[in-house]
């Protein structure tokens, strides 16, 4: 591992100046992700600037029926919380079912947003990767892509997202508050997830030194009826090759509201709004599900190894639709 | 922020050269030199002896490296030792007391459960906190909140015996 120095922030305010005056500079917050690919040569900070004394570790419930998550609240935190728990079960399952308990209480929620690919290349200094070394070329397009993304692609990377949490926050409108050298800002998560196109390297529209400080999710009565499922090689602390966060409410056998967003399968969380599009006041039933995943996964553009997907995601659909609608059709 | 903090947080920059780090590592205060990049892990097994704490994969995906810091289940191969300073760490070698081993390490030794040994004090370091986490309800909860330990020997059905009988042992939690 290469040598780098270390500070660790009392407030926010020094940690963003720290970072901010350092382009070699990055925040520490669990390091799940972060010292894992420094010890690969894949990142090379100069400095870390370790943010988990700051007080960002509030979960609090909202007037409004949201959430506010801390961003330095750890994942198995935030899973068991009776708010999260309670009024978005998606979003507590979509925890549980990610990495190790031991992962989980290192993990924050905001280093989970910002958590690097699983692509076997990019973490390879040795390998041709655009997103790690731009414009060297993707050596997963003709390599082992089986666990490659479909949605999303661009001829410069194929790498799937894979944080399991984004998905039920992507399916809910959360919002991404952060501050930085410009002051506070709310994106959205739709703005903060980047396809990857012709710029792979560029994941988040986050500034060198803009910290994210919470994760906000709306309220969002949907979601009470809400499941995250996940489809892997192994049945635990495995990536997904297929999930669905979903949340329906069905009124008079029809779908009234839905949300749907897919793990596994995109180069950045996938919000299905064409399945959504199609399922709004159709017939709560198995064939309506289907088409509607069938609709959504007709912008599929699969390779050799990963074209199992395509089919895979649009039973997931089916499933998870399945599942929580069980009692109404 | 203002020019008194800021003075403060640059001369709070240590390394990448080694320098003084104080660990309290199972309740005493360890005081080491080293740079900001050494791991806990190889703070615990290379500057402090203690081999208990075992390096499997060194990337986080086996558990064999399991202890806790602030009484909570991490790993320490993605863990920097000097972002321990100020928490408690907790190894295989601080969990027995007074000479007697810890009913878990005592149930893993009537209930075989292992082979090589290799990944056992990462199990058993997961195995206590699971039991107080309340997910040792049934065989497959615990295989579920033990993933992250991986053993190559496959004792894992010992393993979920001994934890069982562990939490039978105390009053059972099902």
């Amino acid at each position: 591992m290469r040598p780098f120095s270390y500070v660790r922030a009392g407030d926010a305010g020094t940690a963003i100046a720290l970072v901010r005056e350092h382009p070699d500079s990055a925040f520490l917050a669990g390091g799940t992700t972060e010292v894992d690919l420094v010890r690969q040569d894949v990142l090379r900070p100069g400095l870390l600037v370790d943010i988990n004394d700051l007080p960002l570790d509030l979960i609090e419930d909202l007037p409004d029926g949201g959430l506010r998550i801390g961003a330095l609240a750890r994942m198995s935190d935030v899973a068991r919380a009776p708010g999260v728990m309670e009024r978005f079960p998606v979003i507590s399952q979509a925890l549980v079912l990610g990495a190790s308990a031991q992962l989980r209480n290192m993990a924050s929620m905001g280093g989970n947003l910002c958590q690097r690919v699983r692509c076997s290349y990019f973490r390879d200094p040795a390998s041709l990767c655009n997103k790690r070394d731009p414009g060297s070329g993707c050596a997963a397009l003709s390599g082992f892509h089986r666990g490659h993304a479909i949605l999303g692609t661009s001829d410069h990377c194929i790498a799937t997202h894979p944080s399991d949490v984004a998905i039920p926050l992507t399916a809910l409108d959360a919002i991404v508050h952060t501050s930085g050298p410009g002051g506070e800002r709310a994106i959205g998560i739709d703005d903060f997830f980047l396809l990857p196109g012709d710029t792979p390297q560029r994941e988040h529209p986050l500034e060198h030194g803009e910290l994210i400080t919470a994760i906000e999710v709306p309220g969002a009565p949907v979601a009470r009826r809400s499941v995250y499922l996940k489809f892997r090689d192994r049945q635990s602390y495995e990536f997904a090759l297929a999930s669905v966060a979903a949340a329906v409410r069905i009124q008079d056998g029809t779908v009234a509201e839905v949300r749907l967003a897919l793990g596994g399968v995109g180069t950045r969380p996938w919000r299905a709004r064409r399945a959504e599009a199609a399922l709004l006041g159709r017939p709560a039933s198995a064939a309506s599900f289907a088409a509607a995943a069938r609709q959504e996964l007709a912008a599929a553009t699969p390779h050799p190894m990963n074209a199992f997907k395509v089919e895979l995601a649009q039973r997931a659909i089916v499933r998870a639709l399945t599942t929580l609608t069980d009692g109404d059709r | 922020m203002n020019v008194d903090t800021e003075v403060a947080a640059r001369s709070a920059v240590r390394g990448p050269s080694a320098g003084a780090v104080t660990l309290t590592v199972n309740h005493e205060p360890r005081l080491l030199r080293i740079e900001p990049r050494v791991s806990l892990l190889d703070a615990l097994r290379e500057h402090l002896g203690l081999t208990g704490s075992k390096k499997g994969c060194d990337q986080g995906t086996c558990g064999a490296c399991t202890v806790w810091v602030d009484g909570r289940r991490v790993l320490a191969c993605l863990t920097l030792a000097v972002a321990c300073e100020g928490r408690e760490v907790t190894t295989i070698e601080g969990l027995a007391a007074d000479g007697e081993l810890h009913p878990m390490q005592a149930a893993f030794v009537e209930h075989d459960a292992f082979q090589c040994g290799y990944c056992t004090p990462g199990q058993i370091m997961s195995a206590v906190k699971l039991m107080e986490e309340g997910h040792a309800g049934d065989d497959a909860e615990i295989a579920e909140w033990m993933s992250g330990n991986i053993c190559r020997c496959a004792a894992y059905p010992n393993i979920r015996a001994a934890i069982g009988g562990v939490r039978d042992a105390a009053g059972g939690e099902r």
